[in-house]
């Protein structure tokens, strides 16, 4: 299985990472976080993602954690998560990538509620389309750039 | 020097912060607090509540338990571990907050974190959802048909549930096949394409744990060891949460 980031050489989407604290700060450290981001060059191009500040271990959570998405308190969820917005949004990447499914959900939507303008993105969506195996119905969280490209059995779609 | 010390009279509470100390490794090294703030700088939640990690710190440690244990901030510290990460002591509020959590009544706790507790007890999916292994097993197989049909180069793609001996126990969460089905299928197709040994578990095969986040104990273990039991009594090697 040979990943490429040849569809993105002259589109430079540009994508930056969310590190999940779960697996990286929590769980096995940076070196996991090297990991994600050795795919994640491999599949979108090196030179196509822009890091936040902080990131790795010492990144901040997005606030989808600890229970937060179902506590009831979503005006304070998304003041939590307005750090993270603007994190993104200085990156001016066009995607967020989520390892995380919390992450993915908060992400998601302090993007839909400040108005932002990046897509979140989870990694499995962006290997296949890498692969040239993303059918077209499993392109929902992909935005009008990349809804058309390189798409596996356009034929199925069901929009 | 002062001409004679301030005696406190009384008895001491046992203080929220004492219990707590006698349940972590190291005491948490809770009494280790210089006040120095890097928590609360660099925490998300400071604020929040007129409250932050120092601050709630300090009130246990001054055994004002009322005001930090049963500050609705509890809830929206999602316990990342930055504020461990940054400390030159590495004290873990983190589990002060937990055990905070714990500390409220089951029924004061938020609705929605401990109906999504409830609803994972309700059968052996554990789902946050409530959705039954049957339903699971059905929405699997039938994506998978549907794929094998329309995508014949993934015509012999499979997606076991309970296999024996399988090297990975993977995890789902609910909303997928609950609410989007075709999100699993790229995740298949990886593991197709790498020639993976996997499974699905018709039991615990689903990823989240809401009761961990109510700080109820009892349940999230119960929770918990529904999917190690499926992935130990299946032989499998390696068990892989996708939360």
């Amino acid at each position: 299985m040979k990943v490429s980031s040849e569809w993105n050489k002259d589109r430079k989407i540009k994508f930056t990472i969310q590190d999940p604290c779960q697996i990286v700060r929590k769980g096995e450290g940076d070196v996991v976080a090297d990991d994600l981001r050795f795919v994640i060059q491999s599949v979108v191009g090196k030179e196509n993602v822009i890091e936040m500040t902080p990131n790795k271990s010492n990144n901040y959570c997005c606030g989808g954690g600890g229970g937060f998405l179902q506590s009831g308190f979503p005006e304070e969820r998304r003041e939590y998560g307005k750090i993270k917005f603007d994190q993104i949004m200085a990156t001016g990447a066009d995607y967020c990538i989520t390892g995380c499914h919390n992450c993915h959900a908060q992400v998601h939507d302090i993007g839909h509620h400040f108005e932002g303008t990046y897509g979140t993105v989870h990694v499995w969506t962006l290997i296949c389309l890498s692969l040239g195996i993303l059918g077209p119905n499993e392109r929902a969280y992909l935005g009008d750039d990349l809804k058309d490209v390189d798409v596996f059995h356009p034929e199925t779609s069901m929009f | 020097m002062p001409e004679s010390t301030i005696k406190i009279r009384g008895k001491k509470k046992n203080s929220f912060l004492d219990k707590v100390k006698e349940i972590l490794p190291d005491e948490g090294n809770l009494s280790l607090c210089l006040t120095c703030g890097a928590c609360a700088s660099g925490c998300p939640a400071t604020g929040l509540e007129d409250m932050d990690p120092r601050k709630f710190l300090r009130q246990c440690a001054m055994g004002l338990d009322e005001e930090a244990v049963k500050s609705p901030w509890v809830w929206m510290c999602t316990m990342c571990q930055r504020c461990i990460y940054v400390c030159p002591m590495k004290i873990d509020i983190p589990q002060l907050i937990f055990n905070a959590r714990a500390e409220w009544p089951r029924e004061d706790r938020p609705k929605g974190i401990r109906d999504s507790c409830d609803m994972a007890l309700r059968n052996d999916s554990n789902s946050a959802m409530g959705t039954a292994p049957d339903d699971f097993i059905f929405v699997v197989e039938d994506v998978l048909e549907e794929y094998r049909e329309s995508q014949p180069e993934f015509k012999d793609m499979v997606t076991p549930i309970d296999k024996p001996e399988a090297f990975f126990f993977i995890n789902q969460n609910s909303r997928e096949p609950v609410t989007e089905p075709d999100e699993m299928v790229p995740l298949w197709k990886i593991l197709h394409l790498a020639g993976v040994d996997w499974t699905y578990g018709s039991k615990g095969w689903a990823a989240e744990n809401y009761c961990l986040f109510l700080a109820d104990d009892e349940c999230w273990e119960k929770v918990t060891r529904v999917s190690a039991k499926q992935a130990d009594e299946l032989g499998c090697k390696v068990f892989l949460n996708t939360e």
